[in-house]
């Protein structure tokens, strides 16, 4: 595929969002920004999924970011909509680098049900933590950008604005990471370990630096979206969420570093549509969804994308 | 290309078609946007019930078949229009939804919630977008003692009633009581229930033991190594904030080991089972119903009205989460009406219904509701405990006491945990 124009696409993608954001109702603003956090962990799972990991558990690194957004609130007093960002996405990556020493040595079913196993770790600390409001978790203080509140009435699209500008900066980084040597070194994992580690590279340490990236992004997505929604609780890191995720990873497929943010807007809308037309049985039509795009479109709905250029 | 510009079409048209199909009606009806479980385990004791209770009210209210003072058609007149929403899913989910709910839908008033957690979640964003927005269930007292809002209310008490409420009955009934024991989920309300009525017990007998606090996780199912426990502390009361399926699994697993015999329990939200387990309660168990409701509710023309016609279109009396939406849409209908007598006829506007609902006092079929904490926006009411015998198959409460509002409720301003350690004081 081609490859060369990704960047300008997702550049200008973004560009149509700020620039029509004033025009949206803010509900759609809402949903775009959600749809950039969801998407951000599902471009850390592609990441692993590239290699032929899978990890049940990216909700361990949603939620420590949320957490962390949280906190920076809650304990510092800091509602800096960037500073809760980065706060997330530094945790979750330290988190990460201290747990991957345990986990890049598995593979396969193994590394899935590990990754679940840490995050419903969490999941059980939270809930048994009265200090962090147990499972009914605590409100996250409203956004602030450089010190500047907006108002209620730009509030939405601010945080939308400066969530697509984030999800842009750490696409670009992803999109140069997977030209270096060891971003490419993943789809060769997953084809054959014992010749990569012939070649002279430690598989062990690629996976390790892939899983410390994944879980940043995750760790910002999860920042993002505790700001947006101004709430955060231990559900965030339940296994339910980390279907979620996997949800759109499928539904998004691998093709392009572009495509998760593709598969979390779908899935945004699929959600809301189902809620709203059937709330009785909004469960089947999003499973009816999933189960046609597999029968349909096994590689994601970036094939409909890449298809077109090779006819 | 042609894939994509279909799926393109079928999902702009589905977006399109979403608010539409529910427009459309005579002038100006009033939209409430109703959110209640209607999936997963919290649906079938609160979510369904209280859901039904939604139609039915609205129904008749619409038909002008309600008695006084609630006889005007609708609100003040127009008629009401619901949209019924899940509660299913993440805070995420629903704040999106909640969204989705007022500046998609347009509806004018959000009734609904019974987790706790979705109460916290939605009080902010209901703020920031200058939505009345009622609570019917949930019973975290967090909301307005960490918060103070301007749109958003609750019309039900508080969990540290039940607690208080239940601390008080067994003190009555039991007045030489020992020891007491556990048996919570672990999460926020049963947390929060405990604690509650263990600091409530210490208030009023200094000396109580504690034998033990069980806290399994929420929706376990299995409690067998729990009852053993419990068995072997010989506590004189277990205090329970289970509900519905898990207390369901409780009471059949202990019947055969006959834990509530040899310890009385209470169970501070039993009411929702009475009527499927009756055969499995001991006689002499305390029953809670979060408030004057189901058995409890008073005997007037409002809860005659409400539990026939309920019962009449689900062949099932209604349970406490039936009667929380009922007087939440009651207590919203008396706020629209007092500020659309106010603004001289005409509809009022969200602020000029806060306003009305403020500190206002209403009655509703489980008797008074009193706007009177949280700056005049958390309600509180008179409750009531009673123990159970079965007479012919059929669970009856015998030895019932009610407690007035003012008597298991903190003052307004106060802090319901700083209110019981400072032992009660008015």
């Amino acid at each position: 595929m081609n490859r060369d124009r990704t960047l300008p696409i997702l550049g200008a993608v973004m560009l149509v969002v700020v620039l029509a954001g004033p025009l949206l109702p803010q509900w759609a603003l809402f949903l775009v920004t959600i749809a950039i956090a969801k998407g951000l962990v599902a471009l850390g799972l592609m990441l692993l999924l590239r290699a032929g990991l899978v990890s049940f558990g990216q909700a361990l690194y949603y939620c420590i970011g949320a957490y962390t957004a949280g906190s920076v609130g809650r304990f510092f007093n800091v509602g800096d909509m960037l500073v809760q960002m980065i706060a997330g996405a530094a945790v979750a990556a330290l988190v990460a680098f201290i747990l991957g020493f345990l986990l890049a040595r598995y593979r396969g079913i193994f590394f899935g049900l590990l990754s679940l196993a840490l995050s419903m770790i969490l999941y059980g600390l939270l809930v048994k933590s009265e200090a962090l409001g147990s499972t009914d978790g605590f409100n996250v203080l409203p956004s602030t950008v450089l010190g500047i509140r907006p108002s209620e009435a730009w509030v939405r699209y601010v945080v939308a604005a400066v969530g697509c500008g984030v999800a842009l900066l750490a696409t670009a980084l992803v999109y140069r990471y997977l030209r270096t040597p060891l971003g490419q070194l993943a789809p060769a994992i997953k084809d054959n370990e014992i010749r990569v580690e012939y070649m002279g590279t430690s598989v062990r340490n690629a996976i390790h630096a892939m899983y410390v990236i994944a879980a940043a992004l995750s760790g910002i997505g999860g920042a993002l979206a505790a700001t947006t929604v101004g709430h955060i609780d231990p559900d965030m890191a339940y296994w339910t969420t980390s279907g979620e995720f996997i949800f759109i990873t499928i539904l998004a497929g691998t093709g392009s570093v572009v495509a998760p943010f593709l598969g979390a807007a779908i899935f945004g809308i699929i959600h809301t549509v189902a809620f709203d037309l059937s709330p009785n049985t909004w469960q089947m039509s999003l499973g009816t969804a999933l189960l046609l795009l597999i029968v349909f479109l096994p590689d994601g709905l970036w094939s409909l994308f890449t298809r077109r250029k090779a006819a | 290309m042609r894939n994509f510009r279909k799926l393109a079409t079928a999902v702009a048209a589905a977006l399109a078609l979403a608010p539409a199909a529910a427009l459309a009606q005579d002038a100006a009806p009033v939209k409430i946007g109703i959110v209640t479980f209607l999936s997963g385990p919290a649906a079938s004791p609160f979510g369904v019930p209280a859901r039904n209770a939604a139609e039915v009210v609205t129904e008749l209210l619409n038909a002008g078949k309600a008695p006084a003072p609630y006889a005007t058609k609708g609100f003040g007149g127009a008629p009401i229009q619901t949209v019924i929403i899940d509660e299913a899913g993440s805070t995420t989910t629903q704040v999106t939804e909640y969204r989705n709910l007022v500046q998609r839908h347009n509806v004018d008033v959000v009734i609904g919630y019974v987790s706790s957690g979705n109460c916290l979640a939605i009080a902010p964003v209901a703020e920031e977008l200058k939505k009345l927005t009622n609570f019917f269930d949930c019973g975290t007292a967090r909301i307005f003692e960490d918060g103070s809002y301007k749109y958003v209310f609750r019309t039900s008490p508080t969990q540290t009633m039940d607690s208080v409420g239940a601390a008080l009955y067994v003190h009555d009934a039991k007045p030489k009581l020992k020891s007491i024991a556990g048996l919570n989920q672990n999460y926020a309300w049963g947390q929060d229930s405990w604690g509650d009525f263990e600091a409530s017990m210490k208030q009023l007998v200094p000396k109580v033991e504690v034998k033990t606090s069980q806290m399994p996780k929420l929706f376990a199912g299995q409690y067998n190594a729990e009852i053993s426990t419990l068995l072997g502390a010989k506590a004189d009361v277990i205090h329970s904030s289970f509900y519905d399926g898990d207390l369901e699994a409780l009471l059949l697993q202990a019947a055969p080991r006959g834990l509530f015999k040899k310890s009385t329990g209470i169970l501070s939200a039993g009411e929702t089972v009475i009527h499927k387990l009756a055969a499995q309660i001991p006689d002499g168990t305390v029953i809670g119903a979060r408030g004057p409701f189901g058995p409890y509710a008073p005997n007037n023309e409002l809860n005659r009205w409400f539990s026939k016609e309920f019962r009449d279109r689900y062949q099932v009396p209604p349970t406490y989460p039936s009667y929380q939406m009922a007087q939440a849409i009651l207590g919203v209908k008396a706020a629209w009406e007092k500020a659309q007598a106010a603004n001289g006829g005409k509809r009022p506007s969200n602020e000029q219904v806060a306003a009305a609902l403020e500190h206002l006092s209403f009655e509703g079929p489980g008797g008074t509701v009193k706007m009177a904490n949280g700056k005049g926006h958390q309600s509180i009411m008179e409750t009531a405990y009673g123990m159970s015998k079965v007479v012919g198959g059929k669970l009856t409460l015998t030895n019932i006491k009610r407690y007035p509002a003012e008597k298991v409720n903190p003052p307004d301003g106060v802090k319901g945990a700083d209110w019981i350690a400072s032992g009660f004081k008015k």
